[in-house]
Parts: structure tokens; sequence; C-alpha cells
């Protein structure tokens, strides 16, 4: 209980550290991951072959090289003026984007066939039918992967720490070279991350209740 | 439903149309990456002094050392995690109610916790000259976690009836899992199994925030003592090795996927009499 006590404000700002790592890097993997899946079904050539190759190199880089690529490299190249939050964050969404990328398409394939017909039959374009038709309808069936999705992000998150960020596992890091028994800061931490992913579970069941359709 | 039920059959205008903006957006993405290799050339990280160390022996030893213990992690962390996961499994799926709420709170425990975390606890609190050791049992708790999910998923998804007609025919418990039920799952599991194994991989790179000497580690011990830190070349050299490793095992997940959906589970098999001659001879 002592390793809490003693050092709140540290699990604070860790605690504080790895939320806004999430909530940020959730937020622009989302936006970015549902553009790129809009790429990787549009009628245009270029941009699917694009979305491909970004879902494939993403999905097959380990997270640490991306890290690694974003605190050592990208400075080198003029990102110079980035912190190392910005340049986590970069990383963090980029990853999380090509796996949400991939949820949603698949999302979009369990909309049933009549639905996107209807639309085109009315003499809506493309951009029209994912927006009004398609989405919407592809939200209920990708919210579960999504929430699964966000909750990984959270615990990839700890890998920030490795690279001169502050949040939970820095605490973790911080704490063990003071000398605090390494198991009792790993269940703290523990429960930190616990609080994290439950959050993120609760807020995912809500919208699943709020958006089921009786049918 | 297929991507291209999403919009018409391009006529003569949508097609110009098209091929403006497809037009645009290449050049988008050339400039896009012209810009980078401007970028690269303006930094001075195509002189060639920074290249030089690659070319060295010693430098492409450590290289492939690093492969070598990347590859060693991730040949324990695969092995004893699907050892693991199948125990795990089998706890859940148990008969007894103590076996399936000691292996739910393991499952349920290491499935929740950051991977890096369990790992580091482990490096200082047990392995401490051993990081590898600390690396691979962290991979296999969480992965063992997560593949038993895998398999548990499987078997549940095993028809019934494939349960109930070997128990008919008067197999014990251990006999309906293992001739009956673990071979129909496994074949359906397959790429998902293959899929966890691609993370197992990519997760074996963070052996190097705990100092692991893997190819990450390696890499950029290599840059960091060597002229004009050469971080730049070394990325351009590593991390087309890890996505090709990735890649060729995700290739195969992709690959048994499609052959299995072309021979539907479930689908009556071609020539029935051949089957039973065959198993007949057997």
């Amino acid at each position: 209980m002592n390793v809490l006590l003693d050092n709140f404000a540290l699990f604070r700002e860790g605690f504080l550290g790895t939320v806004e790592l999430t909530a940020l890097s959730g937020a622009i993997a989302l936006v970015l991951g549902v553009v790129i899946a809009a790429f990787r079904v549009s009628p245009v050539p270029p941009l699917r072959y694009f979305g491909a190759a970004w879902v494939t190199l993403l999905r097959n880089t380990p997270l640490t090289l991306l890290f690694f690529i974003a605190v050592l490299v990208l400075p080198r190249l003029g990102m110079n003026t980035w912190s190392f939050f910005q340049l986590a964050v970069l990383a963090l969404s980029c990853y999380t984007s090509a796996f949400i990328c991939e949820a949603v398409r698949s999302g979009i394939n369990t909309v049933s066939l009549g639905q996107a017909e209807a639309a085109r039959s009315l003499g809506m374009t493309f951009t029209q039918t994912l927006r009004l038709i398609i989405l919407p309808q592809a939200t209920r069936t990708v919210l579960p992967p999504i929430g699964s999705l966000l909750i990984a992000l959270a615990k990839n998150s700890a890998i920030a720490g490795g690279f001169s960020v502050f949040e939970l596992f820095s605490v973790q890091k911080t704490l063990s070279e003071q000398g605090y028994n390494i198991f009792l800061i790993f269940l703290w931490v523990a429960i930190a991350y616990l609080i994290i992913t439950f959050f993120i579970s609760a807020v995912f069941r809500f919208l699943e209740t709020r958006l089921a359709v009786a049918r | 439903m297929s991507a291209n039920v999403l919009f018409d059959a391009p006529g003569p205008k949508a097609r110009t149309r098209n091929n403006i903006i497809g037009a645009v957006a290449s050049l988008a993405i050339l400039g896009l990456l012209y810009f980078v290799y401007r970028q690269l050339d303006a930094k001075g990280q195509f002189a060639s002094y920074l290249w030089q160390p690659f070319q060295y022996t010693e430098i492409q030893r450590r290289i492939g050392e690093g492969i070598l213990a990347t590859l060693k992690a991730f040949a324990l962390a695969s092995v004893l995690s699907l050892f693991l996961g199948a125990l795990l499994a089998a706890g859940r799926l148990s008969d007894h109610a103590p076996a399936r709420w000691v292996a739910s709170t393991i499952v349920e425990f290491f499935r929740a916790m950051p991977l890096l975390i369990m790992i580091f606890a482990l490096y200082v609190g047990v392995f401490t000259s051993t990081p590898l050791w600390a690396l691979v049992i962290g991979l296999t708790l969480y992965n063992g976690s997560v593949q038993a999910e895998i398999f548990r998923a499987g078997i549940n998804a095993v028809p019934k009836g494939q349960s109930e007609a070997a128990y008919a025919v008067g197999l014990r418990k251990t006999q309906v899992m293992v001739f009956v039920l673990l071979p129909q799952a496994v074949r359906a599991m397959l790429p998902s199994i293959i899929s966890q194994l691609v993370v197992t991989l990519k997760d074996t790179s963070l052996g190097f925030i705990i100092t692991y000497e893997e190819l990450l580690y390696n890499g950029r011990l290599i840059a960091a003592t060597s002229l004009g830190f050469p971080y730049v070349p070394l990325v351009m050299i590593i991390a087309p090795i890890y996505i090709l490793m990735c890649l060729a095992l995700s290739s195969l997940a992709t690959w048994i996927e499609r052959r299995g959906r072309r021979s539907p589970q479930g689908a009556p098999p071609a020539a029935p009499e051949a089957e039973a001659v065959a198993a007949a001879a057997e």
C-alpha cells in the first residue's frame, strides 16, 4: 500500500500520461482508419493500392520498431521540433489505424448486399452510399472489434514509456530503480491499466446497447 | 459483399473523373515519396560514410546474430505459448469447476496486462541476468492466454453432433477431445493461430527495452557506436527484415485461410466409398 501512497503524485502523472496517449492516438487512429478503409473500397485504383500498402506495411511492423523510427529517426529528418509525446502519438495512431481500417473494412462487408444495391439504384454516388447507407450500418458490427483494438492500444501505449514519454511503464521503471519491490509496483500498475481497459470496455458495451436494433 | 457493389460500373464520365482523382492521388503519393527522398538527401543521409559500416562483415555478423536471437525468442515463445494455450483451453473447458476458475482467472488476467509491464517485472524481479527468459516467459504468458481463447472458440464452434456421436460410439472424454474435437478446431482456427504467432514474432522486439540482444537492440548498438550515428540507414536495413519475416508468416495464414474456404468444413467428402476403403485398409 505504501508504494502507492508514497508515490501517489507519480502514479497520477503516469496514469494521466497513459490516458492522454490512449485518447489522443485512439481518436486520430479512428479517423485515419476509416479514411484508409474508404480508400481500400474506393473506385479509384491508386487509392486502393495506397490503402493496401499502408495496411500491409504497418500491420507487419513491430510497434517497437515504429517507436524507434519515430523517436530516433524522424527528428534526424527535420521533425526535431516535435516532442517525444507527439512522436509517440504519431507512431501509435499510425499503427492502430491499420488495424482499425481492417476492422471497418470487414464491417463494411457484413452489411447486406441489398443495401448498397438499393442506394445505387436511387442514384447515390460512392461517397453518399458509403457515408449515408453503409458506414452507419457497419458501425454496429464494427463496435466490438474496435473496442478491443482500443484496449490493445491502451496496452501498447506502455511501449512509449521505453522511449522517453512519461506514462505508467515509466512509473514502473522509476520506482524499481528506487528499490521498491517490483511485484508490488507491478500490482499497482496492473490495477491502473485494468481501470483504463475496464472503462473502455464499459463505454463500448454502453454504445453497443444504445445502437442495438431488434430485428 | 465485395467492394465493387459500392459503386456502379463506371461510365465514360465517371471513368474520366476516376482517372483524374487517380492521377491527383498518384501525384500526391509520389510527391510525398519525393519529399521524403529530398528530406533524406538534404539531411545528408545518403552520404557514403554513413552506409560504410554496413559493408563490414563484423557488422553484418552482428545483424545476423540479432536475427537469430529474435528467431530464437520467437521459436521458444511460440512453442511454449501453444502448449500453455492448449493447457489453459483444456482447463477452461474442463468439467471440474475449480480447474475452470483457475484457468479463467489466468487467461483473463494475462490478456488484460500490457506485455511490456509483465516482461519488465519478470526481468527486474526474476531473470535479472537472462533477459531472454524474461522475454520468453512474458510472451508465453500473454500469447498463451490469447491462444487458449482461440482454441476454446474453435472447440466450441465444432458442431455438437460431433462430440455426441463420439460419446455414442463409446469414446472417453479425453479421446473425444483429442481425436474428434481438437483436429477439427485446429483446422478451423489455423489462420487465427498463425496471426497470433505473427503478433508473437512482432512482440519479440520488446526485448529491445529489457536489453535482450535481438535484432533491434543490436541494430541500435551498431548505429550508436558508428561514425555519424547512421540510424536512418540502419532502419532502412532492419525494417525490411522485420516486415519480410512477419509477411512470410501472415501470408502463410492467408494461404491456409483461402485453402480452407475452397473446401468448407462440413462439406460432404467427394468420394465416401474411397475414403471408407482407405480407412479399412489402414
